[in-house]
């Protein structure tokens, strides 16, 4: 079973490497949002999987990551984008201990709420400073250097679909085995004994404070990544994208693509991208709409699109039959 | 003594839990905790363990006052202890449940990258508890799964795989069929004898195994120490027994009951 899913990623893999020859530039366009915000789940989901705390204010992260870029590019006029991960990986680590110093002293609901106020109150902050973050109408964002090179010679389609692409790729990769291993490390399974009980975590000699607080941290950090990402990839950041529906749609995402498998988020931020495409060309209520899904994903399948792609994979190579329960 | 509990005092509002209570345990002993319900017996190992401040005095272990220390530091220090309600991770298998305590025996938990998958050492010291509590086929298996005599033992498991110096079973055997219960204790003796727990102490309400297994029984009544010495001195104690576990008073209304529905149908 392990193989096939190597297979499978490889597969994936190959496909992303050659999409940007066989795909139509737009739709091409539209997949660096699926990167960002992949990047961006990944730390979402280590919350919400592995430590069980469903933050509802992770846009901060993503307003952290896309205003460092927006000012190191427009600003200070600093356009190499991996100057601006990495810096946006630092504040985004700060912030995170201070607002996860308070947060994670509280679970469920509480801590859910406590995100959301503070998700808010810095996009009430990017709205009154006016003169730094041009309040609502944002700030626009300079093309970056990749690795060192100056690609501002190249047309704006070329850039996104060739070497934007590939970079967003590689650091989608790079941050998904590093989630990866974290996961998968000790620190990654007490986690998991903290989301199941913490009372039995303790007794165990898990201090299950630090050991939230070090996950937001990281959480928040690859949030922040993605923002910057994202924001480069639009050319413009705005409070809009800090405001609670932006946190919502990263909710959104998870659950339909499935927050119970690792790779579930990124399959619900491609369906929430592409589908929000598709639909909006016929109506603007594309919320409608999707309020619908995720209600019917949420009673029907659980485990959000993933676990019902599983399920049918494991039919197709016969491992249980039809009307079994997988 | 290796930890001692001096003039406890525990209140919940207005309700005294414990009210001036002092033990202690020496080391090497089984001891038991007897007493009907509420009587304060779970307080008392929540206090000594750390997952409860005391109102009023002091737990001394190895002659230093551990209160307002928490639990983790308390592992660290040695004593460790399990639940009344089967504390199992749920989604996690048997042999990750007790990895996690080998985890933290060896201070790997800050390992953010390593490969656990490829930690022999955490793996074989886990397999080895494992093994000690008849896990051999359900090393994989999610404690979800498992019986409630299972999830039990996974319970004790990961606390003895800290090897603590002292622990504290908070009804080890409850919820499990009697015809278990044997099987749970005579387990759970073997493996503190090999993994070399010499300090016991388990609240139990099955009066046939704190005999067998206890040589000290500590009873508790409405948060006070109702009687403390060796299991054939309380043996002896009717007065104790039928307190502790309640047997007087419940036959005596069970008979009021039955007599007066009895009255009622002729």
């Amino acid at each position: 079973m392990k193989k096939r899913w190597n297979i499978i990623l490889l597969l994936i893999l190959a496909f992303a490497l050659v999409w940007p020859y066989v795909g139509p530039d737009y739709q091409v366009y539209l997949s660096l949002s699926l990167f960002s915000y992949s990047i961006a789940l990944l730390g979402f989901n280590l919350l919400l999987k592995y430590v069980g705390l469903l933050s509802f204010g992770h846009a901060l992260f993503i307003g952290l990551g896309g205003y460092t870029t927006a000012f190191l590019t427009s600003e200070f006029h600093i356009p190499h984008m991996e100057f601006s991960i990495i810096l946006s990986i630092l504040i985004c680590a700060i912030v995170a201990t201070t607002v996860g110093f308070i947060c994670v002293r509280y679970v469920k609901i509480y801590f859910a709420m406590l995100t959301l106020a503070f998700g808010m109150l810095f996009h009430s902050v990017l709205m009154k400073t006016y003169h730094l973050t041009g309040g609502d109408e944002g700030m626009a964002l300079e093309r970056p250097y990749l690795l060192g090179i100056d690609f501002s010679s190249m047309g704006t389609i070329e850039f996104f679909s060739g070497p934007f692409y590939y970079y967003n790729l590689g650091i989608l990769i790079i941050a998904t085995i590093i989630m990866w291993r974290i996961v998968h490390s000790p620190f990654g399974l007490c986690l998991q004994s903290i989301r199941d009980n913490p009372d039995k975590a303790k007794s165990l000699g898990i201090g299950i404070r630090k050991y939230r607080l070090y996950a937001f941290i990281i959480s928040g950090c690859f949030t922040g990544v993605g923002g910057a990402l994202m924001a480069t990839a639009t050319g413009h950041m705005d409070p809009g994208m800090v405001f609670w529906v932006h946190s919502a749609d990263l909710v959104f995402m998870t659950l339909v693509g499935g927050f119970t498998n690792f790779f579930g988020p990124m399959l619900g931020s491609l369906i929430f991208i592409y589908l929000r495409d598709i639909i909006t060309s016929f109506t603007e209520y594309w919320r409608f709409i999707f309020g619908a899904l995720l209600a019917v994903i949420v009673i029907l399948c659980p485990g959000g699109a993933m676990e019902a792609l599983t399920n049918f994979f494991k039919l197709l190579v016969g491992k249980t039959k039809p009307g079994e329960k997988i | 003594m290796i930890i001692e509990a001096q003039n406890i005092k525990k209140y919940y509002g207005g309700f005294c839990a414990l009210d001036d209570v002092s033990i202690g345990i020496n080391e090497g002993e089984f001891a038991s905790i007897i007493g009907p319900n509420g009587a304060g017996k779970t307080t008392l190992i929540n206090i000594l363990t750390g997952f409860l401040k005391p109102e009023a005095g002091r737990v001394l272990y190895k002659e230093e006052n551990i209160v307002g220390m928490g639990p983790e530091k308390l592992t660290k220090l040695g004593i460790t202890r399990t639940f009344q309600l089967s504390a199992i991770f749920s989604e996690l298998s048997v042999l990750d449940a007790i990895k996690i305590a080998v985890i933290s025996r060896q201070g790997k938990g800050m390992r953010f990258f390593a490969d656990l998958a490829r930690d022999k050492q955490v793996h074989e010291q886990a397999l080895e508890v494992a093994e000690l509590f008849e896990f051999t086929d359900q090393m994989q298996e999610k404690a979800i799964n498992l019986p409630q005599g299972k999830k039990k033992l996974i319970d004790v498991a990961s606390a003895f795989a800290l090897h603590p110096e002292i622990i504290l079973l908070d009804e080890p055997t409850s919820g499990v069929s009697t015809s278990d219960k044997h099987h749970i204790m005579q387990v759970l003796v073997e493996a503190s004898k090999k993994i070399g727990i010499n300090t016991v102490v388990q609240v139990e309400h099955d009066m046939d195994i704190v005999f067998s297994y206890s040589k000290r029984v500590i009873a508790i009544q409405q948060g006070k120490i109702l009687a403390d010495g060796t299991s054939d001195e309380i043996k002896k104690n009717e007065y104790v027994v039928s307190a502790a576990i309640g047997r007087k008073e419940s036959f005596t209304t069970f008979r009021d009951i039955m007599a007066a529905k009895g009255q009622q149908g002729a």
